[in-house]
């Protein structure tokens, strides 16, 4: 059990190995168990033909996997169980790989992210918003880190009281401010407002401090969610800040789906690439699965928010319970306007923050070591994240310092359950399982090997805000991601721009060193001081020109 | 000389009546003269009444007394050589495109025998003139008159030429080829202006005309000596040393040297004797009797474009409507089989692409995606983006010629068959097919040079009827034969680009600026059907009859257009040059070859389905003799599932081959990875600018370095350092474009460089409008989309 992956010999039918497993009959394919979805005996004893026998393995990451196994000594029944027990160790009273992983690494990804460095980094406290400990124990707000920034001029009962106005106790907080304007990004979830449109001043009341913080008119209140969701709401106790009971303050309704709609529509995305992309009328098929506008909505939500902080005005961000779309949202909004969360560390530091110390439900949305693969909790929200991350990164190809591969990286650990940074759904939650101490970061992983997830094009530029295009024209289908296991897609390690792009500065040090070396030997000795250009380097002149012929 | 030029016209319109009568017997007269006589006819008989009333129309006493006013002079922009102003009206307000608003410019609209044009009442500031991406004959706000698609009165009214009396609308929308949109408003001129010059245009752009009222000709004859001399060293160096312009046997002979091939340059053809449709030079296989030249005025003749280097090659032809009883294709075909190993296979394209009429209605509904009048309507569209793409078909038929290339290749390369592809005209389809198959193989096509010389060879002397496919004249006989053939083409080009970057000595603005370059109506590259065509025009439009014909550029004149800083976006910074040290290990390295895939080793091998054998031959010629030409061919795509299965076959051993930019390339047509040309689609619409970023962010940084490099490659020269070229290809050659972004590197790209540069843009992001309203989800089981996400205890039970 000291592996989380099971390489096993392809006797498959699978349409897509076909052609190639005639050349090379031994197809070594590697699934962590993590991303098994679901195992399933297909056919029976009485079951006809090559390949109507055996085992359907259903995988998170966008494949499936055929097994066709010989009916005779019953070697099904073993593999299989043995394979549902291991895939789902939750559901068998067994512990997640990550807690059974030796892995050591130079870097404790554990030590990316400290809250109170990165409150402070963002220059946090002022005399308008504090830091408190009042969840310190978790207890008002279970699904909440322990650190929060509220208000200064919110007191810890206002905190209470406005608590009991908000679903699960997410109340807004602070996740964001500008520097120079000093407008914030709040984020929370609905507010309780119910059939009889029950109001609460306290909660009106900590809103308008919200504004009040940097002295603009009106606050912006995004509500994620499509009106109609709001509105429907109402039944089962939630729904929105309505324009009458806060004054100042305007709500925008968002349009973006819930998580059912999302997960429906990217089941519909792997119909149409696995295992075969759709022939005839590919853009109309993919037009039908809604994914891409689905992108769009959540991308030209986080332009909004980001457009609104950057004209001064601060806003507050919710759906219902704040830890799906709100947390897409926020994250985008801050990668938009804040470039550091655009450095790889950055990057590392954001997700911590907005998803995992946030609450964003990880354990239930992947479902992590759990056979219940038709849990209605399921939905591909973080994926549906980086996918716009990628999109951004696609369309500003030089303002990210991390790549591709740190996308594809994080979304195949995020299923692995090879390290503990994506499990159980909140802090309060990890605090009780022992996350930190008992399991590797993913980070650890990353850090350790940093290189290998830097873009050589990125051009650090500090104070600009980027706005992707949030229009279908631009929005392209990550290929690379969910088409990857289709052989025909070709799996490049380096782009060619990137390639190129390497070889040239692999020359210009070359050039670099040879001129230096000629400008050593085209000055005399005892006139070596004088080429000051490469004085710097200049230190064990001899050794270089040893290897050079010299004219005289 | 302009303003002797303007006078003149006027002169001679004021006295028209009397003229006219004089000209009539006149032999000889002054060219300048002719112009203007022939413009003045031309809208005579384009009224089809008589000469008075359009002479009215556009040109009166008062615009003439107001001309002579200097403060209206300088409204006029750098008017080129041989070109004339007819008509010009003052404050129009020019609306900025980017929304519904009514802001705008006020300018002067004017109306000359070669563009529209737009000049702003407001000062140039600094930095609009530095323009970057300077075209040198027309500017932002003009358009070449080829250049006008379409015209759009008051309620989007479509204009057409002819029904246009005294009325003219508030506001007029122009639609250019090249994509860009002009709105401009009327009601602010003085209604006389506002007419007059509304009728100019709508003329001058949408009616008939005769050829010889194409700018290119007044421009030629009007380019002085001495900018001739300047520049023509220049280009004559660049069209003799460079470009092969196959129009000689000289170029035609070296073409085949250099592809090994082995047949036969015919030169009867020189005086357009044999026939006026054919090039004037062109090659076929030996085994082609000069009895054969003779017939049927070429038709059926197998033209040879290209040999691979195993012997087989590529031909096309023009099909015979219906087979003579002289077997005269059975011969042809026994022709191109003896080319080599007895082995042919036919493709008719008529059969198996679209037609021409096909592929106009298709970019019709295509382009309008990009003809953007107001934003709203824009993100109205959005939603429905790919849909709407998908079923205007331009793609899907950009993916069938790109595949029926790749079903060519293949015979060649790995069947080794000669393969004879043919259509009605044999110059449509087939110049696609068979440039692109040129492409795919040669990587010498993929240089710049090498190919602009692939578009000489294919498409000019290849005979491709570049006038009547644009239909610059507004013929109404010619309607029906419009087409953007050859737009087709760029666009497949595009894509193999878009897969494979570095196999390209050329970039993707190149592209960009020559489909834009078919509607200036300055180079005799797009203006003529074919050569003979273009001999008799040239010839007879002469000023000097006696003298050598007139000499216009071509389209590969590139400083026509651009300056040096500008001509360096056109090459391609990711591009390498073929390593060097094979050239020193072997002199005979053929470039082409080195990625040969496993192949049968003699054409025998091919299945008897393919190919055709020496024993079958009579058995053949049976079945010739009586039956149509596309009837007994075996068309490779009858049977199309097959095909496909074949090509994809081929593409995927391809494929698992390491990827060699200098050698056999393939494109992938799988859905995802045929795309829309953004560059050329997108570039004026505003909203969806990605500002400091696209595929020009990166590239920017390649050519950066790629110039760093090149400054230390020059020092190291300096220093005498002899560079080993061992660098893996990487040592670059082509002056890039390293200085100019590096000059502009304070300006913002953005993804419409360098067609429009940032200056304009707001900082302010575009939000999409009107998103919910089109987005519906439906189908979904349970109504999903209203449930809550961690809905009540119910949901989770």
């Amino acid at each position: 059990m000291a592996s989380a992956s099971i390489p096993v010999y392809n006797r498959s039918n699978n349409p897509l190995e076909n052609s190639s497993s005639q050349n090379d009959p031994s197809v070594t394919l590697n699934v962590p168990l993590g991303a098994i979805g679901r195992v399933e005996k297909m056919g029976g004893a009485s079951s006809r033909g090559e390949n109507s026998y055996g085992l359907d393995i259903t995988c998170k990451d966008m494949r499936n996997l055929r097994f066709a196994l010989k009916q005779e000594g019953h070697s099904r029944r073993d593999i299989f169980d043995i394979l549902f027990r291991y895939a789902f160790p939750l559901s068998h009273g067994l512990l997640l790989f990550a807690y059974l992983s030796q892995e050591k690494y130079e870097e404790n990804g554990w030590s990316v992210y400290k809250p109170m460095e990165e409150f402070r980094r963002q220059g946090l406290p002022t005399d308008k918003w504090r830091i408190t400990f009042i969840n310190d124990n978790y207890e008002l707000c279970d699904t909440y880190p322990t650190i929060l920034v509220v208000p200064f001029k919110a007191t810890e009962e206002d905190l209470r009281k406005v608590s009991t106005f908000r679903s699960r106790g997410r109340i807004p907080v602070l996740s964001w401010i500008h520097r120079e304007n000093q407008a914030v990004i709040c984020r929370c979830s609905q507010p309780l407002v119910g059939m009889s449109g029950k109001r609460n001043k306290d909660d009106e009341r900590y809103l308008d401090v919200i504004r009040e913080a940097n002295g603009t008119a009106k606050l912006t209140i995004y509500d994620a969610r499509p009106s109609v969701n709001a509105v429907a709401n109402k039944a089962t106790g939630g729904g929105y800040e309505g324009d009458d009971t806060y004054q100042n303050a305007e709500l925008v309704f968002l349009d973006i789906h819930n998580i059912h709609v999302m997960r429906e529509s990217l089941k519909k995305l792997k119909d149409i690439v696995y295992p075969n992309v759709e022939e005839s009328h590919w853009l109309s098929s993919l037009e039908s699965t809604h994914w891409l506008e689905h992108i769009k909505l959540v991308l030209s939500g986080a332009i909004q928010v980001a457009d609104k902080i950057s004209g001064g005005n601060s806003v507050v961000v919710h759906c219902s319970d704040g830890w799906d779309r709100t947390a897409q949202l926020t994250s985008l909004a801050m990668l938009m306007l804040d470039s550091h969360y655009r450095t790889l560390r950055g990057f590392q530091v954001l997700l911590e923050k907005e998803w995992i110390s946030f609450g964003h439900k990880f354990a239930s949305r992947i479902g992590h070591g759990d056979k219940n693969h038709a849990d209605q909790d399921r939905s591909p929200i973080f994926v549906q994240f980086i996918d716009c991350v990628w999109q951004m990164t696609k369309q500003f190809p030089t303002a990210f310092e991390f790549n591709e591969r740190l996308l594809m990286t994080i979304l195949d650990h995020l299923f692995s359950c090879r390290f503990g940074t994506f499990l159980y759904n909140c802090e309060s939650a990890r605090d009780t399982n022992e996350v930190r101490s008992k399991t590797v970061s993913l980070w650890s992983l990353v850090n350790s090997d940093s290189t290998s997830y830097l873009n050589p094009f990125y051009t650090p530029e500090s104070s600009r805000v980027l706005y992707p295009v949030a229009s279908m024209r631009h929005l392209e289908l990550w290929v690379t991601y969910y088409i990857r296991w289709n052989p025909r897609i070709r799996q490049q390690q380096q782009s060619p721009v990137e390639q190129r792009y390497m070889e040239l500065l692999a020359l210009r040090d070359e050039y670099l060193k040879k001129l230096e070396e000629l400008q050593l030997t085209d000055s005399s000795p005892n006139s070596s001081h004088l080429s000051n250009s490469s004085a710097s380097n200049a230190a064990s002149p001899t050794q270089h020109i040893n290897h050079l012929h010299t004219p005289f | 000389m302009f303003d002797g030029r303007v006078l003149l016209k006027q002169v001679i319109l004021l006295f028209w009546p009397l003229i006219s009568t004089w000209v009539q017997g006149a032999e000889k007269i002054d060219s300048c003269q002719l112009q203007v006589l022939e413009m003045l006819s031309s809208l005579g008989s384009a009224g089809g009444k008589s000469a008075k009333p359009s002479f009215v129309s556009y040109v009166t006493p008062e615009e003439i007394k107001s001309e002579k006013e200097p403060s209206r002079k300088e409204k006029h922009p750098d008017l080129l050589p041989g070109e004339v102003v007819f008509c010009s009206a003052s404050t129009v307000l020019k609306y900025t495109q980017d929304d519904l608003s009514q802001r705008g410019v006020f300018g002067v609209l004017l109306c000359t025998n070669f563009r529209v044009s737009f000049v702003s009442d407001e000062e140039p500031t600094e930095e609009m003139v530095r323009t970057l991406f300077k075209n040198k004959l027309y500017g932002e706000n003009d358009i070449p008159l080829s250049c006008v698609d379409n015209i759009y009165g008051d309620k989007r009214k479509l204009i057409t030429g002819g029904l246009v009396k005294n009325k003219y609308p508030s506001k007029m929308i122009i639609h250019c080829k090249d994509l860009r949109v002009f709105q401009f408003s009327l009601s602010f001129s003085k209604e006389e202006d506002a007419k007059k010059i509304f009728q100019g245009i709508v003329h001058h752009c949408l009616e008939p005309k005769s050829l010889r009222c194409l700018f290119a000709f007044s421009y030629c004859e009007n380019t002085s000596p001495n900018r001739k001399c300047v520049g023509g060293l220049f280009t004559k160096l660049l069209r003799k040393k460079q470009t092969v312009m196959f129009d000689s046997v000289e170029d035609w002979t070296q073409d085949m040297k250099r592809t090994k091939g082995n047949c036969r340059v015919v030169s009867e053809n020189s005086n357009f004797e044999l026939s006026p449709k054919l090039p004037q030079y062109f090659i076929v296989p030996k085994n082609v009797s000069d009895e054969d030249l003779t017939k049927y005025q070429g038709k059926g003749l197998p033209m040879w474009c290209w040999s691979h280097h195993s012997g087989c090659a590529l031909f096309k032809t023009a099909s015979i409507p219906l087979v003579q009883e002289d077997n005269v294709c059975c011969r042809m075909l026994t022709a191109v089989a003896h080319n080599h190993l007895y082995s042919v296979k036919t493709e008719d394209l008529s059969d198996t692409l679209p037609t021409v009429q096909d592929i106009l209605l298709s970019y019709n509904k295509f382009k309008q995606f990009f003809l953007i009048d107001n934003t709203t309507e824009f993100w109205m569209s959005d939603m429905k983006w790919f849909s709407s793409l998908d079923n205007c078909g331009w793609l899907d038929i950009i993916r069938q010629c790109l595949q029926k290339a790749v079903e060519v290749v293949e015979s060649l390369e790995k069947e080794n068959t000669n393969v004879l592809i043919m259509e009605e005209g044999g110059s449509d389809l087939c110049c696609v097919v068979s440039s692109l198959v040129q492409l795919m193989l040669d990587p010498y096509y993929r240089t710049l040079l090498g190919f602009q010389s692939l578009v000489q060879k294919e498409w000019v002397a290849g005979g491709h009827a570049f006038l009547d496919r644009s239909n610059h004249l507004h013929l109404k006989d010619k309607v029906e034969s419009q087409s953007p053939v050859f737009l087709l083409f760029l666009e497949c080009v595009w894509q193999l680009q878009q897969q494979h970057g570095p196999a390209f000595q050329f970039s993707e603005t190149y592209l960009t600026v020559l489909s834009d370059s078919v509607h200036v109506p300055v180079f005799t590259t797009f203006l003529f059907n074919n050569d003979g065509h273009r001999d008799s025009l040239l010839r007879a439009e002469s000023p000097h009859t006696q003298r050598s014909p007139l000499n216009c550029p071509t389209v590969w004149d590139w400083s026509v257009q651009f300056d040096c800083k500008a001509q360096d976006l056109f090459t391609n910074p990711l591009y390498t040059e073929k390593p060097k040290q094979d050239t020193s290990v072997r002199k005979s390295y053929r470039p082409r070859h080195l990625r040969q895939l496993s192949l049968p080793s003699s054409a025998f091998k091919t299945p008897p389905k393919k190919g055709f054998f020496k024993d079958e031959a009579d058995n053949l010629k049976k079945i010739l003799g009586v039956k149509r030409l596309s009837r007994w061919m075996l068309s490779p795509s009858s049977d199309s599932p097959q095909t496909s299965s074949s090509v994809r076959e081929f593409y995927e051993a391809w494929q698992t081959k390491p990827l060699d930019y200098h050698g056999l390339l393939l494109p992938c047509l799988d859905g995802p990875s045929i795309r829309v040309w953004m560059q050329r689609y997108l570039r004026w619409i505003h909203d969806v600018q990605i500002l400091g970023g696209g595929p020009v962010a990166m590239l920017s940084k390649v050519s950066e370095i790629l110039g760093e490099v090149q400054e230390l490659q020059r020092q190291l020269d300096r220093h005498g350092c002899t560079l080993t070229s061992n660098h893996k290809g990487a040592r670059p050659r082509a002056k890039t474009a390293a200085a100019v972004i590096a000059a502009r590197s304070s300006v913002r790209l953005s993804s419409s460089f360098p067609f429009v540069t940032s200056r304009n843009w707001a900082f302010k992001p575009a939000i999409p409008t009107s998103l919910l309203q089109s987005l519906m989800v439906t189908g979904m089981p349970g109504n999903l989309a209203d449930r809550e996400d961690d809905g009540g205890p119910e949901s989770l039970v």
